[in-house]
């Protein structure tokens, strides 16, 4: 079997971080967490994960901020981020993607639909 | 879609695990949502709280959607909205609104509790919220279908072929990616990928744009494809492009529904600017690390270090039979076993201390309640909120301090007619302030109201036979008649800070936690209300003493002197009563034995030593004893939880020496002796 793909989650919300750790080791990921932008940085460190699945609203660093940090590396440049957002926040879509972020999930989460997600970037 | 089917690969038990999380985290959203409520209220308009509180209630409804949780989605939702307007500053932040913002967190607290444990919140109770939230966040025009701020390019569409629905001709799509494509780390391959999941098709490259060799750029984008798709959904097929909306050229051709709204909406002039988040900006909202441990395993811990608090106890006693030569070397050790047992007991239970911050945030709730029911305008004040107590002690602090609170603005603070005629401020205070003094917790509850009406409690209490009509009690001994069991009836106090319940019952709840309570007022200036605690409830400092062949423990709290008694400073009044001469003053004289109905094989006149105890109303008795054996602390086992209530026994512990030991409860001895002295008339007694 190939090394399992590992993906990096940051979310503020310990639940949402539970239910994102259980469906993607459920699916066959690593999973790497983290609870806030900063910390998702320190967790990226040298690392190379297959995905990134981001909060918008997090203390700290926001998901935008942490978006175009990581961009910001020209080695991030093709490392698919995925955005967690609510239907109503059709902005924050928008400027997540100006950020640099690769798609969204919509919340409320859907397993199904966050595994599709991450087929449709690549990881 | 019914949960189940939602979440189709995760277990029950994950899912259990992660509700449970989920209604953790809530409390803890909702009480960083009041604080930062509080703080905005106090008129810190910092950006950093604003946000606190907008992301609590924003987590809240994230994490119920999981758990289709709709009523307490449907209320976060709204309660969302209007703070999502303050944010953007649509909503300026007045104290009206921030009161609203309060009560619908009250609300959205009531959601939580009974969304956990599977109940329905009174419609009635949350429908006057929902209007006021409705009501904030129709003030601002709305925009309502959420595409206005879109920053994108239009994608064009050729409107061909509008032909009736279930036509499947399927589509033809030119996709040109865009480099901001690219950029974002999307791959047209990966979404020719999902095309073709979606059916059979064909795919041309068109690389007609790209240049020389020398002139490409690296970040550039410049091929584009053409596919003949074999369905006809085009709605499938934008969802494949979903991603990269605006960062390409998408044409369908040969679609059968209209267009997506995005479509046909200009591109916003500007992009939505938020003030930028100080990443620096920590605050309060993080503090230290934690880690979370099961009350079970900390209780344990406890049980532990109490048993080894005994067996260190054992073993000094123990050593002290030994001759001298035996004991030299090892005192030293003793010594140091003793201070270490002492800091390791000390660290579990801090482990178990938690800040008064919890019941305080909880009063702030009930004055908006009890100022909208008295029509009064209360300012709540708390002062040392960090202050730490053994939570057992912070569960059972929540009744007494309730009590208080009500009291203080029903009685206290006046009407704010009244308090204008008087020069005050409309707005009454009321303060609730802890701090450690000399290893108890005493918390402050006072009001700037008009205080003790003294005259009115003196007839009531001379009404109710709590003191005679020829009593003349000072001004410090009034204030504390409202302790006095039968003082407050139905009558003597409002149906509101009543609720059937009198100040003696606070007392009493106070008194079971080994507390003490006081009051101090000052006419036309308000009340102050002390209570004063122990730290935990699980150990004690008491005086060993031994009578009629046990041994019995008073708590040193309760402690006023030990003395030897003199024979001629006792009167007997009776068989069983006397009374005994402290410098000029009077005590009841109690032989300890026979109160406790030890079979004694010394006489009463026997014994000459007494300890002077006080109770928590500040009566006194003299308790004859037969030996004092001396200080200790003493690891509380409930005799009520292993055996049953029996009076003027607070507890049990056991002793160094292996032996169980009853702690004697005091106010309950008094109350006992009260009641034989009482007998002849029921006004013997004052408080």
């Amino acid at each position: 079997m190939s090394t399992p793909k590992t993906i990096l989650t940051v979310d503020d919300s310990r639940t949402m971080r539970d239910m994102l750790l259980m469906t993607l080791v459920d699916a066959g990921y690593d999973v790497v967490q983290a609870e806030d932008g900063e910390d998702g940085l320190v967790k990226l460190g040298d690392r190379r994960p297959d995905a990134i699945i981001t909060d918008i609203n997090m203390p700290k660093l926001d998901g935008f901020g942490f978006i175009e940090a990581v961009r910001a590396d020209p080695a991030n440049r093709s490392l698919p981020i995925l955005v967690l957002t609510t239907e109503s926040e059709m902005d924050r879509k928008e400027r997540a993607r100006m950020a640099g972020a690769t798609g969204w999930i919509v919340k409320p989460f859907n397993p199904t639909k966050l595994l599709d997600a991450l087929r449709r970037v690549g990881a | 879609m019914t949960r189940d089917s939602r979440y189709p690969t995760l277990s029950a038990d994950a899912m259990a695990s992660i509700r449970a999380v989920f209604f953790e985290e809530c409390e803890e959203n909702l009480s960083a949502l009041e604080t930062g409520l509080l703080a905005l209220q106090e008129g810190a308009e910092d950006w950093e709280i604003i946000n606190t509180v907008f992301r609590a209630v924003h987590s809240i409804k994230g994490g119920a959607s999981i758990f289709s949780l709709d009523a307490l989605i449907d209320f976060a939702h709204l309660f969302e909205s209007a703070l999502s307007q303050v944010r953007a500053r649509e909503l300026a932040l007045d104290g009206g609104i921030i009161k609203t913002l309060l009560k619908a967190a009250d609300a959205l607290t009531d959601l939580v509790r009974a969304a956990r444990v599977g109940q329905e919140v009174d419609p009635a109770v949350v429908a006057p919220l929902i209007d006021e939230l409705a009501n904030l966040v129709a003030v601002v025009a709305e925009d309502d279908d959420g595409f206005g701020d879109l920053a994108f390019t239009p994608v064009p569409v050729t409107l061909d072929s509008l032909e009736g629905p279930g036509s499947s001709t399927g589509l033809t799509l030119h996709f040109r990616p865009a480099a901001e494509l690219y950029a974002k780390a999307n791959d047209p391959v990966l979404l020719l990928q999902e095309l073709e999941r979606l059916g059979a098709m064909e795919v041309t490259l068109d690389r007609s744009a790209l240049p020389m060799l020398g002139d490409l750029q690296a970040d550039e984008s410049y091929l584009a494809w053409t596919i003949v798709h074999s369905v006809g959904d085009a709605d499938a097929v934008r969802e494949v492009f979903e991603f990269v909306q605006g960062d390409c050229q998408l044409e369908i051709i040969g679609e059968t529904k209209p267009l997506l709204p995005q479509a046909e909406i200009a591109p916003a002039a500007a992009t939505p600017v938020e003030a930028p988040v100080a990443s620096n900006s920590q605050a309060a909202a993080n503090p230290g690390q934690t880690i979370r441990v099961d009350l079970e395993r900390v209780d344990r811990m406890i049980d532990l270090v109490s048993e080894l608090v005994i067996n260190q106890s054992i073993l000094i006693q123990r050593m002290a039979a030994e001759p001298l030569s035996n004991r030299a070397e090892v005192n030293a050790v003793l010594e140091d076993l003793d201070k270490l047992t002492r800091e390791i007991q000390d660290s579990v239970m801090a482990i178990r201390a938690q800040p008064v911050k919890a019941v305080f945030q909880r009063m702030s709730r009930l004055v908006r309640e009890v100022e909208a029911m008295t029509g009064k305008s209360v300012q709540l004040v708390t002062e040392g909120d960090a202050t730490e107590v053994d939570r057992t002690v912070i569960e059972r602090l929540s009744d007494p301090l309730t009590h208080m609170i009500r009291n203080a603005i029903d009685h206290g603070i006046e009407s704010k007619e009244q308090r204008l005629a008087v020069g005050k401020l409309a707005q009454g205070t009321v303060r609730i302030a802890a701090s450690h003094r000399g290893g108890r917790i005493v918390i402050e509850v006072s009001d700037d109201g008009a205080g003790i009406n003294r005259e009115r409690v003196r007839a009531i209490a001379v009404e109710r036979g709590v003191i005679t009509a020829d009593a003349n009690p000072s001004s410090e001994e009034i204030d504390n008649l409202i302790f006095a069991a039968g003082f407050s009836t139905s009558e003597a106090v409002t149906d509101l800070s009543g609720r059937g319940v009198g100040m003696d019952v606070v007392r009493s709840s106070v008194q079971a936690l080994g507390g003490r309570i006081s009051v101090t007022s000052v006419e036309g200036r308000g009340s102050t209300f002390t209570l004063s605690l122990p730290l935990t409830l699980a150990v004690m400092d008491g005086m060993l003493v031994s009578v009629g062949g046990h041994s019995l423990v008073a708590p040193l709290t309760t402690l006023i002197e030990s003395f030897q008694v003199n024979a001629a400073d006792v009167r007997r009044l009776g068989p069983s009563s006397a009374i005994l001469t402290i410098r000029g003053a009077p005590v009841p004289l109690l032989d300890l034995a026979s109160v406790m109905g030890f079979a004694s094989d010394q006489t009463e006149s026997g014994r000459r030593v007494a300890l002077l105890v006080e109770d928590d109303a500040g009566g006194r008795a003299a308790l004859l004893v037969d030996e004092i054996l001396g200080q200790q602390q003493v690891v509380i086992k409930s005799l009520e939880a292993n055996y049953r209530n029996v009076p003027g026994v607070a507890a049990a512990t056991i002793l160094g020496d292996g032996r169980v030991a009853l702690i004697l409860d005091v106010s309950g001895i008094l109350a006992l002796q009260r009641r034989t002295f009482a007998t002849p008339g029921p006004q013997t007694q004052a408080a």
